[in-house]
């Protein structure tokens, strides 16, 4: 499959701000040893340079659909990036510290466009929200008295699409950030044997905003957020449990 | 540049946000509109031959400029080559200015400020950072402004 690779690189190393970046060791494919490399993530490719002053990247991990779990490696501070499917490549990779660590296990989990769909989505729907409080309510003009216009479009939010095939980000999340748990069952998306993402079952269509519907989106993202911190939390716990114990 | 291409395949596979058959054509020299299926799954447009399962192609939608040409056509370029061109020639006007406007917000990007601009409105109005609720009000990626590294 081609790939516009010579936009990649200019997007991997033009001036706009990377959401994080930093050496890590990473464990190559067919040979075990590690290699360091410098790490660039942006939105939710993350790319790897030789070096940090190479003009262009070695290669790029496309992340979406992912999951960041710690992992158990003779490498300190060690984590990998999982894709469903059993064919499918782990990455893993070493940083140099704790903090960095924590730091990369944080950005990546957070970098699928999917994420970020669902916190803007978000954010939109509480803006709404207010437009129609100030407004009175339904009917009406629906341009709030102080009036502001997003720079990209007309008066309505941007369109994105109301039925998201991939909303809710079970898909990504729920196959768990633990090491050795079972497979996903839930309904909320997974993996078939093939290799392929079942797509996650579609959400339930967002009512007309009417001021009382305003309750239940928030408390569904609250729910997924709550649900990843635990699992972080839970995680963290382990790791530093098993940290204290002597090693063999 | 190596890339997984196993889970952009995989991607290419999941339900698209838009995906319709129009007729394409690459910045090749000589190149010629040809019937593909295009189809846009998150910051990606990937392109089928119309009855093969695997892509031709993927381009991810950074920094790139959607152009709407003449009549039905729009084209895809990026901002370091302007000059090349994947141009696209829709069934009708109408379906030509949905891809333009769909295009246009597909990137990241496009959804990092978006999320910027709103996050920002919300702070203005209710004096409280809507962020703060979920625990990431102090993540790079939702900073305003530019972040410096």
């Amino acid at each position: 499959m081609k790939l516009n690779e010579r936009s990649l690189a200019f997007y991997a190393t033009c001036d706009s701000p990377a959401d994080n970046s930093g050496f890590l060791y990473k464990r190559g494919e067919r040979h075990t040893a590690y290699h360091r490399r410098w790490f660039v993530l942006k939105g939710n490719m993350l790319f790897y340079f030789e070096e940090r002053e190479s003009r262009e990247p070695v290669g790029v991990i496309v992340l979406e659909g992912c999951n960041v779990e710690l992992c158990d490696s003779a490498e300190d501070f060690a984590f990998a990036i999982r894709f469903g499917g059993t064919k499918s490549r782990t990455y893993v990779l070493a940083a140099e510290s704790q903090a960095a660590m924590e730091s990369w296990v944080k950005s990546l989990s957070r970098a699928s466009f999917d994420y970020m769909r669902l916190v803007v989505r978000e954010l939109e729907k509480q803006l709404e929200e207010m437009r129609w409080g100030l407004a009175g309510g339904c009917g009406g003009s629906r341009e709030p008295p102080g009036s502001w216009k997003p720079k990209q479009c007309p008066e309505r939010l941007p369109a994105l699409p109301a039925i998201p095939p991939k909303e809710n980000g079970c898909a990504v999340w729920n196959n768990a950030l633990g090491v050795g748990q079972p497979p996903d069952t839930s309904g909320c998306g997974g993996n078939d044997d093939e290799g392929t993402l079942r797509p996650p079952p579609l959400p339930p269509r967002r009512r007309v905003l009417n001021g009382e519907a305003a309750l239940e989106s928030p408390s569904t993202f609250c729910q997924l957020h709550e649900r990843y911190s635990r699992e972080v939390a839970r995680l963290r716990q382990d790791w530093l449990e098993k940290r204290r114990c002597p090693r063999p | 540049m190596r890339y997984n291409e196993r889970e952009l395949l995989s991607l290419a596979r999941q339900p698209a946000e838009k995906a319709a058959e129009i007729r394409m054509s690459v910045p090749k020299k000589g190149s010629v509109l040809k019937k593909r299926l295009v189809k846009l799954v998150v910051n990606f447009l990937f392109y089928f031959r119309t009855d093969e399962a695997e892509p031709i192609g993927a381009l991810l939608l950074e920094h790139c400029r959607i152009t709407k040409e003449e009549e039905n056509v729009f084209s895809i370029s990026f901002i370091e080559e302007p000059e090349r061109k994947y141009c696209f020639e829709c069934a009708s006007e109408e379906q030509c200015q949905e891809w333009v406007e769909a295009l246009k917000r597909a990137s990241y990007e496009f959804l990092r400020r978006s999320l910027i601009f709103y996050r920002n409105e919300i702070q203005k109005m209710t004096g409280k950072d809507p962020l703060e609720q979920y625990g990431i009000s102090e993540e790079a990626r939702f900073q305003l402004g530019t972040h410096q590294q």
